[in-house]
């Protein structure tokens, strides 16, 4: 036990110091949803699977659609990801979500022109 | 004329150097030490240097709240007492001279005495604060000052023994005119810090302030400006503990150059504070009976074969 | 102490000791405990209700979201059950990654123990150990699943991921350095003599004592209790890997300890025979949305002892009933007997030996008459009805809020 007590001064300490420092998450990591509205037809299956009720489809115009997801509702278990038969959604390893303010917690995903 | 510079000299020794600034600088020091130090051996970052100066000015900041139930005056009064018998036992510890700042004949007793008065404030201010944790942890407070207090006597009077003297002063010069006497106090030494750790209430002796048993023992109610006081007094208790260790177990070197003086005596509280770290990462808590059981089957005979050791050496002197 | 005060004192709700409230109230004498009341509940949050009104596989997500150490139990548990209602065959390679996270998860959990039984006898240093080492295992798990908690790995019919060979090779090299540090970590559990004192001795459950009173997992191990799900009742892929079940003749915390450390031990070694005979099959089935009516129990090994999930489904997409028996609230009537005649200070420590996850047990409802003097298990039509009874009794009727509701129920 003395000899690992004394090792450890000598080593790097392991605390990395956020927010100086960044860990980087692994590339699959479940974070922030991403929505392409190019890929989505509508199904709303995301919406039917989603525990929570975090996201919402709207139709703008035929066969264009948006998406509103509420992180704060968000679990973050990607299973709309799963669920959607286009592959419109996509799990990127964003995790730094904190806001002050709960209303920029709903991102909006518009349709690109 | 005379007279007034020389209370003059006495408030700027009381109240500065080496008195009250000085060892509330001391404190915050040693308590850096000893967290970053206990922080490096655990493979963490640990605290930045101004982190104890830093946690002092927000405590006293906070509010202090004192329960509607405690006894008033007991419970403002106790981290007073206990700061100030810590801070006024300073002046009777020979720091960097071989005479203490106030010296009389039979001070090393006044010195122990003066130390054990912040367990009893600490006592008292548990006692009175009426909460459960408080009384729980203020009685196993004083369930471990009768144990260890036996040993550390015993170690200490030795050590005067053999210089065969109740004074400080004279003490500290006996050693002087004999270098290497003090290497027969060795084990002395070993008890008085295993002593000091229970009295500072370090691992493994942190049984009275064991914070997943009874919350935080005699301190539990205390917020604000008083826990600061206490937080302060715990720190200052470290110094004048680790300094009143090297004066009676490591008495050399009083008679280099007044830097270098100074010099070793930082370096010898230094090295006592960095073995009471090493000993806090190192144990896990003992139990109240556990301690006890410790204390008196094995410290008090190391500390009577030290008095042995010491009566027979003092035979040979002669 | 002859004239020690009789006082009664509360660990909890909130308290250090304690990870998560529960409310202990100590009846002390001195530094001896007379007796001890035990009072659960603050966890409830109505789990069991709300899985009836969300789909199976939203269930899912919230089953695992039960308790954050043993969120993989509870998923695996609840999906066997549906998969055995809904008449579903997995595959191998599924199976396999299954017991994969299940072992990983074991580790992660015993490591955490670790760290909070060195926390609650104040040391330390043996809590920062641990944990620093936790964070390979973690780091592993984001990996392989994308979380560090909560890992959503299993879905309905299989897992949702597949493993590859980078991957497998970043594990090996993870469970090499763990090995190592467990290995260290059983030599200062049988040398270092502070903690040895702290732990021998305490919470002694003798082995009648845990046969009576129902321990299981390592609480029951360590009392030589040789019951272990994985062995007596195979499921995943544990009918296809050997290991030993460890029991140990202490009985006390010193022994669960060793018990949890040698775990640790063969968890290493299932996790390398699992990867070195990887099955090459698909990763999961397709599973329908609505379940035939049935009944289902399944078992499973949980760090902390057996975790059992039971659900009845009718033929919709939602399941009629769930309900969770978790390890935990087996292990409770234990700490009563434990801590008779114990000191005050090992009351944390005996407290955390038996591993609680008060999350996962706060599920029960028990009625208690105040004139009778026995306890009665009541089900839910029942319970219902006696409450608007009551409430009607007081001058309350809720006749009138519960018209949109009352047809959807089925008793």
């Amino acid at each position: 036990m003395i000899r690992q007590l004394l090792e450890s001064i000598f080593k790097k300490p392991v605390t990395t110091l956020y927010p100086h420092e960044k860990l980087d998450m692994p590339k699959r990591f479940r974070g922030k949803l991403a929505y392409d509205a190019q890929k989505c037809i509508g199904c709303k299956l995301c919406i039917k699977d989603c525990p929570t009720g975090a996201i919402s489809i709207t139709k703008i115009a035929d066969k264009q659609f948006e998406a509103v997801i509420d992180l704060g509702r968000c679990i973050y278990c990607a299973q709309c990801v799963d669920s959607c038969p286009k592959k419109a959604l996509e799990a990127t390893p964003d995790v730094e979500l904190a806001q002050l303010d709960a209303g920029k917690l709903k991102i909006a995903f518009h349709a690109s022109t | 004329m005379g007279e007034i510079i020389r209370y003059l000299k006495d408030l700027f020794s009381i109240l500065i150097f080496p008195g009250f600034l000085f060892l509330t600088a001391a404190g915050f020091c040693a308590e850096f030490i000893d967290r970053k130090l206990y922080a490096r051996l655990q493979n963490r970052v640990g605290p930045p240097w101004f982190q104890p100066f830093a946690d002092f000015v927000k405590l006293v900041g906070k509010e202090t709240i004192i329960p509607r139930e405690a006894n008033q005056s007991m419970f403002t009064l106790m981290p007073l007492v206990a700061l100030s018998a810590t801070v006024v036992t300073i002046f009777y510890i020979p720091l960097w001279n071989m005479r203490s700042l106030y010296a009389f004949d039979g001070d090393i007793i006044v010195v122990l005495y003066l130390l054990t008065i912040p367990t009893l404030a600490f006592f008292i201010g548990g006692w009175y604060s009426t909460s459960l944790f408080a009384r729980i942890g203020s009685v196993r407070s004083l369930t471990q000052l009768f144990s260890y207090e036996v040993p550390l006597f015993i170690a200490v009077l030795s050590s005067a023994l053999l210089a065969d003297s109740w004074s400080f002063s004279q003490i500290t010069l006996f050693y002087n005119r004999h270098p290497w006497y003090w290497l027969y106090n060795l084990i002395g030494f070993a008890v008085a810090v295993v002593a000091l750790l229970a009295k500072l209430e370090k691992a493994p002796f942190d049984i009275p302030e064991a914070e997943t048993e009874v919350v935080a023992g005699s301190f539990t109610e205390y917020s604000g400006r008083f826990f600061a006081m206490l937080r302060l007094t715990l720190n200052i208790e470290m110094v004048v503990g680790a300094a009143f260790l090297a004066a009676v177990f490591l008495p050399f070197g009083y008679t280099l150059g007044p830097v270098l003086r100074f010099g070793i005596f930082m370096v010898k509280i230094i090295g006592i504070i960095v073995i009471l770290s090493f000993s806090r990462a190192l144990f896990a808590r003992l139990r109240i009976d556990q301690m006890i059981i410790f204390c008196w089957k094995y410290m008090v005979p190391l500390a009577f074969m030290q008095l042995l050791i010491n009566l027979y050496m003092k035979g040979m002197v002669r | 102490m002859a004239h020690a005060h009789k006082f009664k004192i509360p660990i909890g709700p909130q308290h250090p000791a304690l990870k998560e409230p529960a409310s202990f109230s100590v009846a002390l004498k001195g530094e001896k405990i007379k007796g001890v009341d035990v009072r659960l509940g603050y966890n409830h949050r109505g789990i069991e209700k709300a899985c009836e009104e969300r789909t199976y596989i939203q269930d899912l997500y919230l089953i695992e979201r039960i308790c954050g150490i043993c969120s993989h139990a509870h998923s695996t548990c609840f999906v066997q059950a549906v998969e055995e209602l809904a008449g579903l065959i997995v595959p191998a390679r599924a199976l396999y990654i299954r017991t994969l996270v299940a072992e990983l998860e074991r580790i992660h959990s015993h490591y955490l123990w670790l760290g909070v039984a060195g926390h609650e006898i104040g040391f330390d240093t043996l809590l920062m150990y641990t944990w620093r080492d936790r964070e390979v295992v973690m780091d592993i798990l984001a990996l392989l699943t994308g979380n560090r908690v909560n890992y959503g790995i299993n879905t309905i019919g299989g897992v949702r991921r597949d493993i590859d060979k980078t991957q497998i090779i970043d594990v090996l090299a993870a469970i090499d350095t763990l090995e190592e540090r467990t290995k260290y970590y059983i030599e200062i559990g049988t040398q270092e003599t502070t903690l040895i004192k702290r732990l021998s001795g305490v919470g002694v459950l003798s082995h009648e004592e845990a046969v009576h009173l129902g321990a299981v997992g390592p609480t029951g191990r360590a009392s030589a209790v040789d019951r272990d799900v994985r062995r007596d009742d195979p499921y995943a892929a544990y009918d296809k890997v050997s290991f030993e079940v460890i029991t140990d003749t202490h009985g006390d915390v010193y022994g669960r300890t060793l018990v949890r450390l040698k775990e640790l031990m063969q968890a290493y070694s299932i996790i390398r025979q699992i990867l070195t005979n990887l099955p090459d099959t698909p990763i999961a089935v397709k599973a329908p949305r609505t379940v035939k009516a049935g009944e289902a129990i399944s078992r499973y090994e949980a760090p902390r002892g057996e975790d059992m999930h039971y659900v009845k489904s009718n033929g919709t997409d939602k399941p009629e009933r769930v309900k969770v028996r978790a390890p935990t609230l087996a292990n409770m009537k234990a700490v009563k007997q434990m801590l008779k005649d114990r000191y005050l200070a090992d009351m944390p420590i005996v407290i955390a030996a038996i591993d609680p996850c008060f999350s996962c047990t706060d599920r029960l409802v028990s009625l208690e008459y105040t004139d009778k003097n026995d306890d009665e298990i009541i089900e839910w039509g029942k319970l219902r009805a006696y409450s608007i009874q009551w409430y009607k009794q007081r001058g309350v009727d809720f006749s009138k809020l519960n018209k949109r509701f009352a047809s959807k129920v089925v008793w």
